[in-house]
């Protein structure tokens, strides 16, 4: 097999890549945090009108720990009563199984493909 | 048994790669081990206790006891590989020698994601630390965290910069005593010396499991934060003095101190802080241990702890750029990134332009992002890693059966530990996916995108043949 000679990059096209490479990265991370998408943000869905350590669900073990913390139950309200909602669809489950297997049968073929063609070069044929 | 003898001294996996100058072969097993524990260790003092908030203290406990599992499939996994593929890069190099180059190409970005993210994290927890000592002593506004964190990854940028025998040996000094901080806690407050403060029953009463199980799944999010980052050990290999004995050794090393330091974390910070608190890690407890030595009513505790907690997250961003720069340095040697990267300095032996270049994007990450996502992304980059490395062994043990080439570290009991470690994977992003479902598909569709843009556009510029730069057979099959 005839031995591949790859092409000299220029400094611009180089630097034309790294450029890409930074703002898909920072993309990735940054636009579902602009869409509001990101995260799980914790909720109080039964707040307590007049909290105190018993009604916010605190033994007094529990509570002394908090006071020492430096928290009273008003502070420590939402603190305490927030929690996160694990409810999900199905679809949606099923939608990431399936991002996620199509990635790694994109890479593994992709890959076979090349890797093929780099032992064929390395050794010989 | 062939001729390939990769833990031989004088062939000790290192092939041909073009540089006219190469990196120091200066580090011993002490280091290897600093590097994977100093980067993971500051996980027991902040971060881990998202996993209380996932599903409560017990879940936190299973999801720790549950990641390690999944991490010593991982140290054992990669100690074999690497007792082999002794060169810079790690799993990247692993990878491209393994299953091909687009693989490699993935592998190379989740390190580099996983350990610049990580590393903004961490900079981000020593900014909070410096704000506490300011508020302690008296200073009444809220500190402006920004410049310390500039401060943090500026420093040891120059640090990682100037060569990597200080910068390891560095991390050893701070590490260990990081470590020890949390040995001394432990003994501390739970009656060992002195009188315990420990009140486990009294504060699970009624929150046992506050979520029932599905929040023990959803725990094994942040169960990973407890060891991510341990097998940043191999990135090293190119530096080490003894590949095939020292990466397996500081391997396997750290994750046995990883596995005790995290149990005693859960142990002490459980037995003192109250679950809601202790698992609110932005609006809670941000640094957990030092928490914990705040209520131990000692002076001395509060300032090791402090201490403990700036040398874990300075030890960690240390590692991390040090592991993030070589799997970038890399990439840039093989031309899958612009070979500019793969320069070597002339005087200091670093890969200096791959240290300077990763300053902006971390400092991007550190002072943009909050920490949870930040800690998100980090855990999604480590985890498509882990992923790739069940099939990673299985592929490595078929095309070189164990008496092809002689390994350095020959794991026991496999296919067990790749078959456990992909159906751990499997849970985690089940865990991931019902928090953050929408990273994890949009980090999906961004290593999508640049895979395309890599099989293409840029794998133009590979030299084919060159890259394999292992003294290995010919893989059977091929």
């Amino acid at each position: 097999m005839a031995h591949y000679q790859p092409p000299k990059q220029g400094k611009a096209s180089q630097l034309i890549d790294v450029v890409v490479l930074v703002v898909l990265t920072v993309g990735a991370l940054f636009v579902p945090l602009w869409l509001g998408l990101a995260g799980a943000a914790k909720s109080v869905t039964n707040p307590v009108t007049t909290p105190t350590w018993e009604t916010l669900g605190q033994t007094p073990a529990q509570s002394a720990k908090y006071e020492a913390l430096g928290y009273t139950p008003e502070t420590a309200h939402d603190l305490i009563l927030a929690r996160f909602d694990y409810s999900f669809s199905i679809g949606a489950l099923l939608m990431m199984i399936v991002v996620i297997v199509l990635y790694y049968v994109l890479i593994l073929r992709f890959s076979e493909v090349e890797y093929r063609e780099v032992i064929s070069e390395k050794f010989g044929e | 048994m062939t001729q390939v003898d990769i833990t031989s001294p004088t062939m000790d996996g290192m092939g041909p790669h073009g540089t006219k100058v190469g990196l120091l072969r200066v580090l011993g097993p002490a280091h290897v081990w600093a590097l994977g524990v100093g980067i993971v260790l500051v996980g027991e003092y902040m971060g881990w206790n998202f996993a209380v908030g996932k599903g409560g203290a017990y879940a936190a406990l299973i999801a720790c006891w549950f990641a390690g599992i999944l991490y010593t499939c991982v140290a054992m996994i990669d100690s074999e590989v690497t007792s082999t593929v002794a060169s810079a890069g790690g799993q990247y190099t692993q990878a491209k020698h393994i299953i091909g180059p687009l693989m490699a190409f993935n592998v190379g970005l989740y390190l580099v994601f996983a350990y610049t993210m990580l590393e903004a994290a961490n900079a981000i927890t020593a900014g909070y630390l410096f704000s506490v000592v300011a508020t302690m002593s008296g200073h009444a506004d809220a500190l402006d965290q920004r410049p310390f964190i500039i401060l943090v990854i500026m420093f040891l940028a120059w640090l990682n910069y100037r060569g990597v025998l200080a910068t390891l040996t560095f991390n050893l000094v701070i590490t260990a005593i990081a470590f020890l901080a949390i040995i001394v806690l432990f003994l501390s407050t739970s009656g060992i010396l002195g009188g315990g403060i420990m009140e486990h029953a009294a504060l699970f009463e009624g929150h046992e499991l506050p979520y029932g199980w599905i929040g023990v799944l959803a725990a094994m999010h942040f169960g990973l934060w407890y060891y991510l980052g341990i097998e940043g050990t191999t990135q090293a290999a190119e530096e080490v003095r003894s590949p095939a004995r020292a990466l397996p050794f500081g391997t396997l090393a750290g994750i046995m101190t990883l596995l005790i330091a995290a149990t005693l974390t859960w142990y002490v910070c459980s037995g003192v802080l109250p679950w809601e608190f202790l698992g609110d890690g932005v609006n809670g407890s941000v640094a957990p241990l030092f928490d914990t030595a705040r209520l131990s009513g000692s002076t001395a505790l509060v300032w090791l702890l402090g201490f403990g907690t700036l040398f874990a997250t300075l030890a960690s961003a240390n590692g991390c750029i040090n592991d993030a720069s070589r799997a970038w340095f890399a990439m840039g040697r093989d031309k899958y990134l612009p070979g500019w990267f793969g320069a070597v300095h002339p005087r200091y032996r670093t890969p200096y332009r791959s240290i300077v270049f990763l300053v902006p994007i971390a400092l991007i990450f550190a002072l943009g992002a909050p920490l949870d996502q930040v800690i998100t992304f980090s855990i999604l980059s480590g985890l498509l890693g882990y992923t790739f490395m069940p099939l990673n062994i299985i592929l490595f043990r078929r095309k070189w059966p164990l008496n092809s080439i002689k390994r350095g570290y020959e794991h026991p009991f496999h296919p067990l530990p790749a078959i456990t470690l992909l159906t751990l994977c499997g849970v985690t992003f089940f865990a991931v996916f019902l928090g953050y479902g929408t990273q994890l598909v949009a980090m999906v569709g961004f290593y999508i995108v640049v895979s395309l843009w890599f099989h293409f556009w840029r794998y133009r510029f590979v030299n084919r043949g060159a890259q394999f730069t292992m003294p290995w057979p010919k893989p059977q099959g091929y």
